[in-house]
Order: C-alpha cells, then structure tokens, then sequence
C-alpha cells in the first residue's frame, strides 16, 4: 500500500506553463487547484447528494449550478461533475457518506486541471478546436459540457458571454496550452 | 459537419461520437447449438437501406443510444435510448429520402 507521506506535491498543470494573454481580446488563467468529484446516481440520490453537497444538481441537460463557491456540472443523465475550492474534499466526501441510496462519488481532483479563458475572441480560439456551435442561442451562458477540443477530451462551462472554464486531464495541458497559443496567435493578436 | 441528435444532448457533431454495431441483436439461448451461438456473434443483417445502431456519445454524456441510420446516404433516420422499442419508420413522412 502507498505511503501517503510519500505522495509528492500537487502541481498545477496549467499553472507551470506560461500565461497566454492578448490584451483584452484574449488571456487563458489557470484556475488552479480545485476540489473536483465525479458524482452518480439515480433517483432519490440525486436529492441527497444536492443537500449535501449544498448545490442543487441540474436536471436539464448540459447546464451548470451553482451556489457559495461550488459548482454542479451536468455531464450526463445519472452524471454530474462537482467543483468546490481547494481543501474542502474531506468535508464534501464526509458529507455523501450519510447518503443511504445506491450512488458513487470518485474524487477527481488531480485527475482534471482547469484554465479559465476569457477576452472578446474567446469563442473564436475555442472554435479553433471545439466541434460545438459557441453561439450564444445555442451555447448560453450556464451551459456546461464534455466536448472535444482538439484530440482531447474536455469540459467546457460557460460563466459569461465572453468568459469560459475549460477542464481537461492533466496529462492534456501541455497540448491543450499548445493549441489554445497557436489559436491564439492567429484568432486574438492585436490589429 | 454531420450532427447527430443524441437523446440526451440534441443535435451535436459527429466527431464526439463512437458507432458500436448493430442494435436489437439478440443472444442466442444458453441450450443453442454452435451454429446459433456463431450466427448471433458474427452475423449481422448489413442492409442496404435503414439499419438500426448502437451508437455511443462518447464525448459527450458517455450514454450509449439506438439509431436508424440508412446505409447509403448516411442519413440519421432516428435516434431513441436504449430499451425503447425501434421506432415505426412508416410514421416519419420523408423518412426513406434518397433511397435509390
């Protein structure tokens, strides 16, 4: 068994690469780390897990909500992904562990790294590499979903009109950064 | 760009998706011989017209789903979740467009 003591320091893997930022057209901020849960679970757990995680879980498809600094992601019918600041793990895994119905909760919190992208030609950058249409009938602000950008896999949030969270594997930074500077370079550079 | 309406999600591209073969195949009994076990394996109807898939959402909700797709032209007929039955292509008006 791993010796927890042995377990080396967190490191943000958006935070070690250099910052992209074009003025007011385009910056890409690390959001740094996160407390992240994947959560499961059907019918009255769905319920419980909203009181105890102090969010209400989204019925509707792909729409985010939020409350105090946490955050529930819709990701699928049974599905949603739950964000809470840096630390608050114990207390939130705590918290699930009085919920009697059958449901699962994974912590993903160093599995997922998250780069927070904003500026007037943020849609155009992530259109670069995201299938999805970014227009605001169609992608309003609140939505939130699993998605592709470039080859990676992604969760893409919208929190404002020009103001989007993009998680990914941490292992994806360094390419996900890669493209988002090349699409940068092309999409937010200054007249 | 081909969308695809996901029962779940609505109408999104075809890139998030996986195709996982033919829907509604259904396992040959315990008490079969060989030769019905091989045939629910490995013997699929591969149509030339409307075929009904398992697709999943891959990148997306992750949810697998049935589809009518139409061999020729590509085109999604229907979409509906797993466990419901395939629906009555006669109903659809325009459902069968291009077949040739």
């Amino acid at each position: 068994m791993a010796d927890l003591a042995l377990r080396p320091a967190r490191v943000d893997a958006f935070g070690a690469l250099p910052s992209l930022a074009h003025g007011s057209r385009f910056a890409a901020t690390p959001v740094g780390p996160a407390t992240r849960f994947v959560f499961r679970g059907r019918g009255p757990a769905i319920d419980a897990a909203a009181t105890a995680f102090g969010v209400a879980l989204p019925r509707e498809a792909c729409r985010a909500a939020e409350a105090a600094e946490r955050a529930a992601l819709w990701l699928g019918p049974d599905e949603w992904l739950l964000l809470a600041p840096d630390g608050e793990g114990e207390a939130i895994a705590a918290a699930f562990r009085a919920i009697e119905a059958p449901h699962s909760l994974v912590e993903v919190s160093h599995r997922n790294t998250a780069v927070t992208l904003s500026g007037s030609e943020v849609t155009k950058v992530i259109a670069s590499g995201c299938p999805l249409d970014l227009h605001l009938t169609t992608f309003p602000v609140g939505m939130c979903t699993r998605t592709l950008y470039a080859k990676a896999e992604i969760v893409l949030w919208r929190r404002a009109v020009d103001r989007f969270r993009l998680e990914c594997g941490r292992s994806f930074a360094p390419y996900v950064h890669g493209v988002l500077a090349d699409a940068a370079a092309e999409f937010a550079v200054a007249d | 760009m081909l969308l695809i309406t996901c029962p779940y999600c609505g109408p999104r591209p075809e890139i998030e998706f996986a195709a996982r073969g033919e829907a509604h195949v259904a396992r040959a009994a315990p008490d079969a011989d060989g030769e019905a076990v091989a045939a629910s394996l490995y013997v699929r109807s591969n149509p030339r017209g409307v075929i009904a898939e398992r697709w999943r959402h891959v990148a997306g909700c992750g949810r697998f789903f049935d589809a009518l797709r139409h061999t020729v032209t590509d085109k999604f007929v229907a979409t509906y979740r797993v466990g419901e039955p395939r629906p009555d292509l006669a109903a659809p008006a325009g459902a069968g467009e291009g077949t040739r």
